[in-house]
């Protein structure tokens, strides 16, 4: 499995790397193959950015000027032309897309229209609490998802694998922000144990923002001030939505880990462990699971896109404010600009992960490279 | 007899009878849930007590947020609508909604597949960046994206439902675009193409006759991994207020919009019901998806009785047609797991 897994990625970036990719493949062999995957694997951003920002520009303009659908209604038409005369959005849609493409190029995205802001500043003032959120899923998605999967494997066909399988397609079949409301419903409202909503208590907030040098991650600063109070409200914030978010890439790691085991299980070297006469539970333990967790590092890079869109929804579910709580507030102020500023940006956290994803894979698992 | 033999190879029915134990048990129960899911979608106007923008009878105003009760058996929304209702209307949405949204995906995403993997060349390498470049996307956003153009973000009854529907059809075409491409590719260098390129058939013909024919074996695994990823980007869309009007449709999402700031006041009643239909739909699709995928690789699929010797590993044979399925290498695993 790990080798198909990795064959899959050889064998897309032979495809979409360099228009000379057969010839690039015969050629490569030496020691400088890294590299050139490398470099290939970096070229491969700018395409990708571009197309999803060319892609989100043109899906936006095809319903008119955004200046409108924000203020439509509202203003009288002389002062809406104003606006739109202002903002030269009257001018011929390429001019404006070559200068949209120029400012992106230099990290300009745009104004919201709201409250008019940059859409850079909107992504340092909320970009920490969705990291922070991401970091929270991914560490609920590991300690339940790993061993959870090697168990499944161990008992595999028995009564205890289909009861964990049940779980796992459970956790992707209950949308994030149905799974928050009842984890809020069950744990807040009726057990009243752990916060309903929001970061941290109003108290801690102010504390935490009036701090020198506020990173905005919660976790840090609150580690920062080295208060114990502050520390335990900014976690207990934390539990609800990191465990809402984070099932969801654990059912994914754990169905992940559990196919891979049991593709490793009948491989010759534990084949030929088992005929020593090792137990089955220690092949599982020591000889299996390692190889499995390489495809693990491969879809994490997928997994980030989904953790982004999914913290969407799991931001406004728990008033997390966040990028995507923020996101879902521009939508129903109508504020196309703000979207369509913060998805294009996404597109590059996205595609720059991707990257990171794939240099770690190739420095880890030699087969990735070509 | 020749009919009842080829019951038996129709995708669904030969799994079922392929399968053992834990995993057949598997297959069926996700073709109960899902039959009594499109049967419930199906019989809705009959199902349902009351319509889905229901909000008096003959007795007066629903009332909103009653609990459950005789008159209402799963009480009435923040809205005063009446739940159960809602829940059974919404299998109705979510039905037209993958249906409408599989089948434009899959009729765009073969096609552009087919034409991809069997012309090659630049219009190849196009269509993989672009195709590429969505998949690793975060699928709601794309979705929003999409949903803001069609309907502007104003949802009425048929638009609404088209909305959604094409929404998601702009982030499936690229998941069907790599498969039905990688199979393209196996199949273009096959014997059989070849034969016909020498008899001088048109590129028209042998897509259609030979490449299509055999490229779409998987397509039952991915319809079923799709249609419950439409119904979770269609709950999901409706939850961010993208969804349909009550007054126009029911939909879960919305509804569960609706209730989060019941649920801090401990009404758990409007959120729980649609919330569960979304996940008892999407588990029952997904476990004929899971299913399909695991008889479908040899090395997951439950042997009959060689199960008790583990050395027994040699043994392997593909009984699918064409045989086994590799699925990781033409993408199949990473859909049903990597997006939402």
């Amino acid at each position: 499995m790990t080798d198909i897994l990795s064959g899959a990625r050889q064998e897309e970036l032979s495809e979409t790397g360099t228009p000379a990719g057969p010839s690039r493949r015969r050629a490569s062999g030496g020691g400088s193959t890294l590299w050139r995957y490398l470099l290939v694997r970096f070229l491969l951003i700018f395409p990708t950015v571009f197309i999803l920002v060319t892609m989100v520009f043109i899906l936006m303009r095809t319903i008119g000027d955004p200046i409108t659908a924000a203020q439509g209604g509202r203003l009288s038409p002389d002062q809406l032309q104003a606006l739109i005369e202002r903002a030269g959005y009257d001018r011929p849609i390429l001019i404006q897309y070559v200068e949209y493409l120029g400012q992106v190029f230099t990290g300009n995205f745009g104004n919201t229209i709201s409250d008019n802001q940059p859409v850079t500043q909107v992504l340092l003032t909320y970009g920490g609490a969705t990291l922070e959120l991401a970091f929270y899923a991914l560490i609920v998605a590991f300690i339940v998802g790993i061993p959870l999967g090697m168990l499944a494997a161990y008992l595999r066909d028995r009564w205890g694998d289909a009861v964990l399988r049940v779980f796992a397609i459970l956790a992707y079949a209950t949308p994030v922000f149905f799974a928050g409301l009842l984890l809020k419903l069950i744990f807040s409202v009726w057990l009243g144990a752990l916060p309903v909503s929001g970061r941290a208590s109003p108290r801690t907030e102010i504390t935490l923002t009036r701090l020198d040098g506020a990173t905005g991650i919660y976790l840090i600063d609150a580690l920062r001030t080295g208060n114990g109070a502050i520390i335990s409200d900014v976690l207990l914030h934390a539990i609800l939505p990191g465990i809402a978010l984070g099932l969801l890439t654990a059912g994914v790691f754990l169905r992940l880990v559990r196919t891979n085991v049991i593709g490793t299980l009948s491989m010759d070297y534990v084949d030929a462990a088992r005929s020593r006469g090792v137990s089955e539970f220690r092949l599982v333990r020591k000889h299996a699971y390692k190889p499995a967790l390489i495809p693990i590092i491969t879809v994490i890079g997928l997994q980030i896109a989904m953790l982004l869109g999914g913290a969407v929804l799991t931001e406004t579910t728990f008033e997390w404010k966040g990028l995507g709580f923020q996101l879902a507030q521009y939508l129903a102020a109508r504020d196309f600009v703000a979207v369509q500023g913060i998805v294009a940006l996404l597109a590059v956290i996205v595609a720059v992960t991707n990257f990171i994803v794939d240099v770690i894979a190739a420095l880890i698992d030699p087969r990735v490279r070509y | 007899m020749a009919l009842a033999e080829r019951l038996r190879r129709l995708p669904v029915i030969h799994q079922l009878r392929q399968s053992v134990g834990l995993q057949r048990g598997m297959l069926v129960a996700g073709l109960i849930i899902t039959g009594v899911f499109l049967l419930t979608a199906i019989f809705a106007p009959v199902l349902a007590p009351y319509g889905f923008a229901q909000l008096r009878d003959e007795n007066g105003n629903f009332g909103a947020q009653q609990p459950p009760s005789a008159e209402h058996l799963l009480g009435t929304t923040v809205g005063g609508y009446d739940v159960l209702s809602r829940v059974i209307w919404g299998a109705q949405t979510a039905a037209l909604v993958i249906i409408v949204a599989v089948i434009l995906s899959i009729f765009i995403g073969v096609l552009l597949g087919m034409l991809s993997g069997y012309l090659g060349g630049w219009l190849d390498r196009v269509l993989v960046v672009v195709a590429d470049a969505v998949y690793a996307f975060p699928s709601l956003l794309l979705a929003i994206v999409a949903a803001i153009v069609i309907s502007g973000g104003q949802s009425s009854l048929f638009g609404g439902i088209m909305a959604a529907a094409i929404s998601i059809t702009v982030v499936f075409i690229p998941q069907y675009f790599r498969v039905i491409r990688a199979e393209t590719i196996r199949i273009k260098s096959e014997a059989y193409v070849e034969a016909a390129k020498v008899i001088g058939t048109s590129n028209w013909r042998i897509m259609t006759r030979h490449v299509l024919r055999n490229s779409t074996r998987t397509l039952p695994l991915i319809f079923t991994l799709n249609s419950s990823e439409a119904i979770l980007t269609l709950a999901g869309l409706g939850f961010l207020g993208f969804g349909i009007e009550p007054t126009a449709a029911a939909e879960w999402g919305f509804d569960l919009n609706k209730a989060i700031s019941d649920v801090t006041s401990g009404i758990w009643w409007t959120s729980v019901f649609p919330g569960a239909a979304i996940v008892l739909v999407v588990l029952g699709v997904t476990l004929i998806g899971e299913s399909l995928n695991d008889l479908a690789d040899p090395r997951l699929r439950t042997r009959r009785r060689a199960e008790a010797t583990p050395t027994d590993t040699t043994s392997i044979t593909a009984v699918v047609p064409g045989g086994a399925l590799n699925p990781a290498a033409q993408g199949l695993e990473g859909l049903e797991e990597v997006r939402r």
